[in-house]
């Protein structure tokens, strides 16, 4: 089984307007800035870009010539504004939000972990206290008024109120490990693991960048973080050094 | 209301609530002047949990020993004190909504005398439903304790200690301790109770920065650090 493709351009070749992708990081860690770079190049429109906290907060250069490319339909995440409000309001990004030009659609971040995870584990739904007390329980959080018409459920358990949420299923996912191999198991490094994992498990073809391509073996098979059975393609990039810290 | 007293630093409030937290305790500390009580517990047999997907996170990393893949929720380098784990997003907020975090610390916009708060969407921004929300309401879920740390008022010396909050909730009914610059107060089923003040200040300059009504505790004392 050899799942290495030769580069980030030929890995996401299939890749079509519309799609929906996965895409990791926590701010500046663990975000796949080689993939994001050939979608950005590649010019492909109309992407629903399902995160989980920020990723595209930490990488904004990358950020900015998506929405300089008018490339993004939709955004999910559980933050994706700048902290500062003043940046915010020069920021291309929040400014295409205002204006409805970006959909976006904000989950609590535990609950958007267990989106993907739920996907990824066959569960189509669950329940959860997170979010009750506040509009969260009452509705989806978007600037789209068909999304926002959605009422959410809840129900009690053991005397407390839970909300119903769904499995977030995506197209793909570009996932970003320190190594490797060709069969697709890969292990992070630190605080960059962060959502990679449940993404790959949650989209139909994941596309991992490794930092490190290695034998299959050479990853203790006791500290493999992903199996291989999650990650279709593979493909080797440079370490990449970038500036940690968001505005 | 536009009074506002001069009272303890954002250091000193963090230095404040840190003393609310016990050895052997669990804790998640929220962006902003909450991160700031990683610098009071050094040499404390407390455990940070760091909703990136850390545990026991260290101080903050200066110098060469700043790694690009170790960074805690707030996107700062930070350092890897022996003990130290890695783990997953589902497996972070699984301790935390599973009940496993001692003690949450979170900034506030507005907190009122039922202890709910508000901290994700500042309509200031004119952003409408549309907010950071982070990981805080998984926080609020899942936390044993709820403290929140703030300035008293806001810039433009508006009350943040409310009968009612006119932000969107973060939470409701969850905090049990407000620590600011100026007061520490606990929230009762009785309201709010005024246990330490500001040297200098009264209960009723308290009191004239607070929309919600103060009980003043029998034992009131200056605030202790």
């Amino acid at each position: 089984m050899d799942k290495l493709y030769p580069s980030a351009e030929e890995a996401i070749a299939d890749i079509e307007n519309g799609a929906v992708i996965a895409i990791p990081g926590f701010f500046a860690a663990g975000v796949p800035r080689i993939l994001l770079r050939a979608l950005i190049a590649k010019g492909i429109r109309n992407l629903t870009l399902a995160c989980g906290c920020g990723p595209l907060v930490g990488a904004a250069e990358e950020r900015e010539l998506l929405v300089k490319n008018k490339q993004i339909k939709k955004l999910i995440d559980s933050y994706p504004f700048f902290r500062s409000a003043s940046k915010g309001m020069q920021d291309p990004f929040e400014q295409a939000v205002r204006t409805g030009e970006i959909e976006l659609e904000i989950y609590p971040m535990g609950t958007l972990a267990e989106k993907y995870r739920a996907a990824g584990a066959g569960i189509a739904a669950f329940y959860t206290p997170t979010g009750v007390g506040s509009i969260v329980e009452e509705k989806i959080i978007s600037n789209n008024s068909s999304s926002q018409a959605i009422k959410k459920e809840t129900r009690i358990f053991n005397s407390k109120k839970h909300v119903l949420e769904y499995a977030l299923k995506t197209d793909f996912a570009f996932v970003h490990a320190y190594k490797g191999d060709r069969q697709g198991n890969l292990q992070y490094r630190k605080t960059a693991r962060n959502f990679n994992h449940v993404m790959a498990m949650a989209a139909k073809v994941t596309i991992a960048e490794v930092e490190n391509l290695v034998e299959p073996g050479e990853i203790d098979p006791d500290s493999v973080h992903t199996p291989g059975i999650y990650v279709q393609r593979v493909i080797k990039v440079p370490r990449l050094t970038y500036a940690i810290g968001i505005d | 209301m536009s009074k506002r007293f001069e009272g303890l630093s954002r250091e000193m409030i963090a230095l404040r609530a840190s003393r609310e937290i016990k050895d052997d305790e669990y804790v998640n500390l929220g962006i902003g002047i909450p991160t700031l009580i990683s610098n009071w517990i050094e040499g404390r047999d407390i455990m940070l949990q760091s909703e990136i997907g850390m545990l026991k996170t260290g101080p903050l990393a200066v110098g060469e020993d700043i790694d690009q893949d170790l960074i805690n929720a707030s996107c700062q380098p930070v350092t890897e004190p022996p003990g130290a784990s890695y783990f997953d997003i589902f497996e972070s907020f699984s301790m935390i909504r599973g009940g496993h975090i001692d003690v949450a610390v979170m900034g506030a916009l507005q907190v009122n005398e039922k202890g709910d708060y508000a901290g994700w969407n500042n309509p200031v921004r004119g952003l409408g439903d549309l907010g950071s929300v982070g990981g805080s309401m998984d926080l609020c879920a899942g936390a044993k304790r709820l403290i929140i740390t703030m300035e008293h008022t806001t810039v433009d010396s508006q009350p943040k200690i409310l009968r009612e909050l006119t932000y969107p909730a973060t939470t409701r009914g969850k905090v049990k301790l407000i620590v600011t610059d100026l007061a520490v107060i606990e929230v009762n089923p009785e309201g709010l109770l005024l246990k330490e003040i500001y040297p200098g200040l009264t209960p009723e300059d308290i009191q004239s920065v607070t929309e919600a009504k103060l009980i003043i505790a029998p034992d009131l004392k200056e605030i202790e650090l």
